[in-house]
């Protein structure tokens, strides 16, 4: 296990390796069952900021465990959404009802920015994600096994600013999931990486769902990730749901086959359609 | 200063980073690498760096000395006007050998010691509850900034009225010089913490508490050094004037007493002293810097 763990501290080295990830699913598996994810029911949502109505009657069901990706062009309001799903900003009218009532460590958001504290090493950055449970006896075991998921145990001493993005980027999840969370929310968290390592995270943030069986919301404005990583696609403009894709293609999905492309095509062109009306 | 100093340091120490890292390299390989020349310069260049370190700062100091010393040896200078060097460090032995020496040194810093803690204390306390309570902002900062734009030098007439020239009218002075830049340094470091970081600490369930100490505190701590080396020179310098206007001991006092007596090298000597206590100050507030901000990419040591 250490052995193929220390391959994943680069970045760009494929996380899929078969057998962590038979480790990690006996590990995880073992006490929790295999659906730990919340459902989530959105009714007649609507968040306005002053006059600007930015969404405008969302009603949506997402079953427990699914990974839903949220495309639209920027503006359109998927953040926002984001946001009030996660508890950060509260709706203007709407109501979103989670399966059951979550506890405060059961959501977790993971943002486009890293948002470590700089002045904490490693591990006490992925601490921090136990909230209330931070002081409890065996918080740094929990955190420790949370950075080997994201293959960054050997970092836990470091200081943030000594790590590349994308490492920085897999602390933020390691702190995340350390929670154990049931929802996750992720707002663009791969925006700012390159190519390369941007591809090996969709493969980690793959694994770790599959793994933890969270119910995923990913918000990005990269189709083709979408269509790589969910399960469904919404499409939102003008702060409604305009598309509902299934994306029923069975997993590992393999990047650039012909039906990821189709699909991708289909969303993109409805995309820039769109734009052509409103212009 | 310091971050100046430590740009070279910095620089080396990223370029290490980005040899570990394969991804780096990889966006590195597509920029046309950009640093490549630098990462070879470095190292090559690094492993001299440390010795010659350590002793590049006495250059300057050590030539004027010499020039000096060559100057009054030559009589280009009187000795009436400017005593050499050895002159200067010959009255220091003999007022040290008369214990003279010792005694005004340590009254001279216990003045500043005591004067600092009170007036960075409370320029610290106000800080804090300014920048975390908005009401306690809007009921002094307008206050504060008035009383901020009066020299406090201005005060000493109405200081010695109100004090005499007891010691007390020397702490106000320096506590009242060490206020302001301890006040607007923390203040300013709690305003411009990053609003994601405590975003993050919310949504992760800090409490008041737990934010403060764990992301707003650390967070301005920078700031709050920059303004505690402000301070430090502050604080010397109000009490040089403080001392020499109104005193009866004190490296100020001692100076003036010698000035009485045409002593010039003790004069000299009084004014030597005070440049080295105020490099002795600096100095460690920047040991305390490194030490609390070893997180910091411009602390990082190799």
């Amino acid at each position: 296990m250490q052995e193929a763990l220390r391959f994943q501290s680069v970045d760009a080295e494929p996380v899929d390796r078969a057998d962590i990830v038979v480790q990690a699913r006996q590990l995880r598996r073992g006490s929790e069952g295999a659906t730990r994810g919340l459902s989530l029911t959105i009714r007649g949502l609507r968040k306005s900021f002053g006059d600007n109505e930015v969404l405008r009657g969302i009603d949506l069901h997402i079953p427990s465990g699914q990974f839903v990706a949220i495309v639209g062009r920027s503006g359109c309001g998927k953040s926002t959404l984001l946001r009030l799903v996660a508890g950060l900003d509260a709706p203007t009218a709407g109501s979103i009802a989670f399966g059951e009532t979550p506890r405060a460590q059961d959501v977790r958001v993971m943002f486009q920015e890293p948002r470590l504290l700089p002045w904490a090493r490693v591990l006490s950055n992925v601490e921090v994600g136990l909230g209330r449970e931070r002081s409890s006896a065996d918080a740094q075991a929990r955190a420790e096994r949370a950075l080997v998921e994201v293959g960054l145990g050997d970092k836990r001493g470091q200081w943030p600013s000594v790590l590349s993005g994308g490492q920085k980027q897999r602390v933020a999840l390691a702190r995340a999931l350390v929670s154990q969370p049931r929802v996750l929310a992720f707002d663009e968290p791969l925006g700012a990486l390159d190519a390369l390592t941007r591809i090996s995270m969709q493969q980690l943030l793959e694994r770790v769902w599959r793994d933890q069986g969270f119910t995923a919301i990913l918000v990005t404005h990269d189709v083709a990730e979408a269509v790589a990583l969910a399960d469904r696609v919404l499409v939102i403009e003008d702060g409604r749901i305009a598309q509902d894709v299934t994306i029923d293609l069975p997993r590992p999905r393999r990047r650039g086959s012909a039906e990821l492309a189709a699909l991708e095509g289909e969303i993109l062109k409805h995309l820039l359609e769109g734009s052509e009306d409103t212009q | 200063m310091s971050l100046i100093d430590s740009l070279p340091r910095r620089k080396a120490f990223s370029s290490e980073v980005d040899a570990g890292s394969r991804e780096e390299n990889a966006s590195k390989q597509k920029s046309g690498a950009p640093f490549r020349s630098d990462r070879n310069g470095s190292s090559s260049s690094a492993p001299k760096l440390p010795k010659v370190d350590g002793l590049i700062p006495w250059i300057v100091p050590l030539a004027i000395v010499l020039v000096w010393q060559l100057a009054c040896v030559t009589g280009f200078v009187p000795s009436r006007v400017l005593p050499a060097p050895t002159d200067v460090a010959l009255a220091g032995w003999k007022l040290l050998l008369s214990g003279e020496l010792v005694r005004n040194i340590w009254v001279s810093f216990w003045r500043a010691s005591i004067g600092f803690v009170i007036g960075g204390g409370i320029g610290f306390a106000f800080g804090l509850a300014n920048g975390l309570s908005q009401l306690s902002a809007k009921l002094t900062d307008t206050t504060l900034q008035m009383v901020r734009n009066i020299p406090h030098l201005a005060l000493i007439p109405l200081v010695i009225l109100w004090f005499g020239i007891d010691e007390s009218a020397k702490l106000f002075l320096v506590a009242l010089g060490v206020f302001f830049p301890i006040y607007l340094n923390t203040l300013h470091g709690i305003r411009t913490v990053d609003p994601q970081l405590i975003e993050m600490g919310r949504i992760y369930g800090m409490t008041d508490g737990e934010l403060f100490r764990r992301v707003i505190f650390p967070g301005a701590l920078p700031s709050i050094f920059v303004g505690l080396r402000f301070a430090l020179g502050i604080m010397w310098l109000t009490l040089i004037v403080a001392e020499t206007i109104a005193a009866s001991s004190g490296l100020g006092y001692m100076a003036m007493q010698a000035r009485e007596f045409m002593l010039i090298d003790v004069v000299v000597l009084s004014i030597l002293i005070y440049a080295l206590l105020g490099k002795l100050a600096d100095s460690a507030s920047r040991a305390l810097e490194r030490l609390t901000l070893s997180w910091h990419p411009a602390f990082q040591k190799k």
